[in-house]
């Protein structure tokens, strides 16, 4: 037996001096110190990164089946959507593979709104998180593209009308935006070079950029550290080995409860993976089950739900402004309430991090905003009608308020005293 | 002022207030009933896969709903030579253009892709199917309350009769076909229950693995639970 431990750490030893094998087990799990409080909303960075492997094994295994095509087959159907249909048929567990990466998708963006709403309970983006922040931020935008250019893949009804809605919304820029739009879709309408290229953005260019950017978030957190739900930083408090009071090894006490949270999400992923894959339209849209067929508009076409309160402060925007159309500065407020998210870490000028501690102002204007984002989601999935629209400019004013408010309300917040160390919950 | 303010506390609620409903009637579950899914694909075969192809679906599948292979050649195989072949039909859909209008859809999906908020897709297959009535204003003599203006003509016509549309919206039996209505419905709801099969044949199957998948998932829970505690006790 000592011969073969022997063995191992000869190995080992022989890896270590090419490659730091034992030095980064070390700083990111076994010697990552984390703060002891953390509670269930300190689950979703790690089940986001669950998602992602979900969604990358899944999205190979698929793409050895799946067909790129926009031509008809001899049924009249179109290659891409047969190939769909081919996979949940006759492929062995290809029905499975492929529920998992659909209900994946949805669930990756249940996962992170999550994740980020608990950054902003506990202002984990604030000094000196900023730059972890920007980076979720960017993988959040990478996570719409890649979501997007995934959606238009079935070639459904909604797929294709989707696609020809969104690309439009360029051709409402001065100047460029017709040109602009043309070149995105390499066609006068969504076509077959479309599938193509949105095919490649899928499944090489945009997953890249995406693990690329969550290895720089994970860098950029391990270098300063974690947050908690006090919204104090344990590395002030430290023992004489200089390890931070309040810190605990990432690896193992984090990691084992961390298999906990990761097979309670299994469990609810797969109830709607086995039960209720449609998930009553909301995960894959009834109308996507028809082909794409550029000469049949849909009545009503609805984003997937994760992008339905950008869609509704879209709509929205009903007066044109400076001369230019109302559909371009609508484009200009749907782009303007993704990013300005990225602002909150210099917006925000509170005394104290966490919501444990905030006053009154920012408990309000917080509800006020997670009230109006939900709103904005669910008319963002029903047609226009006047009184809709009215509903959802108010909400629109309230989600920008909370952001463009911020620096007032949050230093004249009457907050209560930070304590020194993490309470235990 | 007052009027604003009234205006503004009601808007969420007439804002949520949806437009138009399509009434369907609920189609009968007979997702198990292999009698039932066995004639639905004999009603299929004899009038839908004659203009209509279920491309996706292929003949040797139906041993889901207990049928063999000589079965299948015997009584269902008319469009095509082997049982691994899928559902295709010889019409061209240039030809069927031009004689319908429209090309009929490749129904292998279809009660998945009517469903909507007014009913599941079978509830609107179930009550497309039986509300035609005659109306010498379309080409084909015939119109659907559930699909207006549709251009299929009633191919179960000879096994319901011939209803009319009423002043009042309702429909009446005027010419009674070969079946009694009760057996007519029947008929259609098994009909239907074979399309939201063919739709996702794995459907039934899906539903008990997910079972013995969350049996699995409970016990695996309390050992990642027990592992938890145990590393735990000693945090403070």
């Amino acid at each position: 037996m000592s011969k073969v431990n022997a063995l191992l750490q000869g190995t080992l030893n022989w890896v270590d001096e090419r490659f730091p094998l034992t030095s980064n087990w070390k700083a990111h799990l076994a010697e990552y110190y984390a703060p002891k409080n953390f509670n269930f909303w300190y689950f979703f960075g790690s089940l986001a990164m669950l998602v992602l492997v979900i969604q990358i094994v899944t999205g190979i295994l698929l793409t050895m089946h799946f067909k790129p095509d926009a031509s008809l087959n001899a049924s009249g159907v179109p290659v891409a959507f047969a190939s769909v249909e081919y996979i949940m048929r006759d492929v062995p567990w290809g029905w499975l593979i492929r529920y998992m990466h659909s209900t994946g998708a949805s669930a990756f963006f249940l996962v992170v709104y999550l994740h980020m709403f608990r950054g902003m309970l506990y202002g984990s983006y604030r000094k000196p998180r900023e730059l972890i922040w920007i980076f979720g931020m960017i993988i959040f935008l990478c996570l719409m593209a890649e979501a997007f250019f995934g959606y238009l893949l079935p070639w459904g009804q909604m797929s294709f009308w989707g696609a020809q809605v969104i690309v439009n919304l360029f051709s409402a820029i001065p100047l460029i935006g017709p040109d602009l739009s043309l070149w995105l879709r390499g066609d006068y309408v969504v076509g077959d070079a479309t599938l193509n290229r949105f095919f490649a953005f899928h499944v090489i260019a945009v997953p890249m950029v995406l693990l690329g950017l969550v290895a720089a978030h994970i860098i950029a957190l391990h270098e300063v550290g974690s947050n908690n739900p006090d919204g104090v930083e344990i590395k002030k408090k430290k023992d004489a080995k200089g390890i931070p009071l309040d810190g605990i090894p990432f690896h193992p006490y984090y990691s084992v409860k961390d298999i906990v949270g990761v097979v309670v999400f299994l469990m609810v992923f797969s109830v709607i993976v086995f039960f209720m894959p449609e998930f009553g339209g909301y995960f894959l849209e009834y109308n996507n089950f028809f082909p794409a067929d550029p000469l049949v508009t849909p009545p009503h076409i609805a984003p997937v739900w994760y992008f339905t309160p950008y869609y509704s402060i879209l709509r929205a925007v009903t007066y044109p402004l400076f001369g230019i159309d109302a559909k371009f500065w609508g484009v200009v407020a749907m782009g303007a309430s993704t990013l300005i998210i990225a602002l909150l870490p210099w917006l925000d000028r509170s005394p104290v991090k966490s919501i444990r501690y905030r006053g009154p102002l920012y408990k309000g204007f917080l509800t006020a905003f997670i009230i109006s984002f939900f709103i904005l989601g669910y008319l963002g999935m029903l047609g226009p009608t006047p009184m809709r629209t009215i509903v959802a400019q108010i909400c629109s004013v309230i989600y920008f308020a909370f952001f463009l408010l911020m620096p007032i309300y949050s230093s004249l917040d009457k907050c209560q005293p930070e304590p020194d160390r993490v309470t235990s919950k | 002022m007052k009027n604003f303010l009234a205006a503004i506390l009601c808007a969420p609620v007439l804002a949520f207030a949806s437009g138009a409903t399509l009434h369907l009637d609920r189609a009968p579950d007979k997702a198990n009933d292999m009698a039932a899914l066995q004639n639905g694909a004999k009603i299929f075969v004899n009038y839908c896969l004659n203009c209509h192809s279920a491309s996706y679906m292929r003949y040797n599948r139906l041993k889901d709903i207990g049928l063999s292979d000589t079965q299948v050649k015997d009584n269902l195989l008319f469009t095509a030579e082997k049982v691994g072949e899928p559902m295709k039909i010889a019409m061209q859909r240039a030809d069927a253009k031009v004689w319908f209008g429209a090309a009929p859809p490749d129904l292998t999906v279809i009660a998945r892709a009517r469903a909507s908020e007014f009913g599941s897709g079978a509830d609107w297959l179930y009550t497309y199917l039986r509300t035609f009535y005659r109306d010498e204003s379309r080409p084909t003599g015939w119109n659907n309350v559930a699909f207006e203006n549709v251009g299929m003509p009633h191919v179960l016509w000879e096994l319901q009769g011939d209803q009319v549309m009423g002043a009042d919206h309702k429909l009446t039996l005027v010419k009674p076909g070969k079946l009694k209505p009760q057996e007519f419905d029947a008929v259609v709801g098994d009909l239907v229950a074979y399309l939201k099969y063919m739709g996702e044949p794995v459907a039934e199957f899906r539903k008990q693995l997910g079972v013995i998948v969350l049996i699995f998932l409970a016990v695996f829970f309390v050992f990642a639970y027990a592992l938890k505690r145990e590393y735990w006790k000693d945090i403070h």
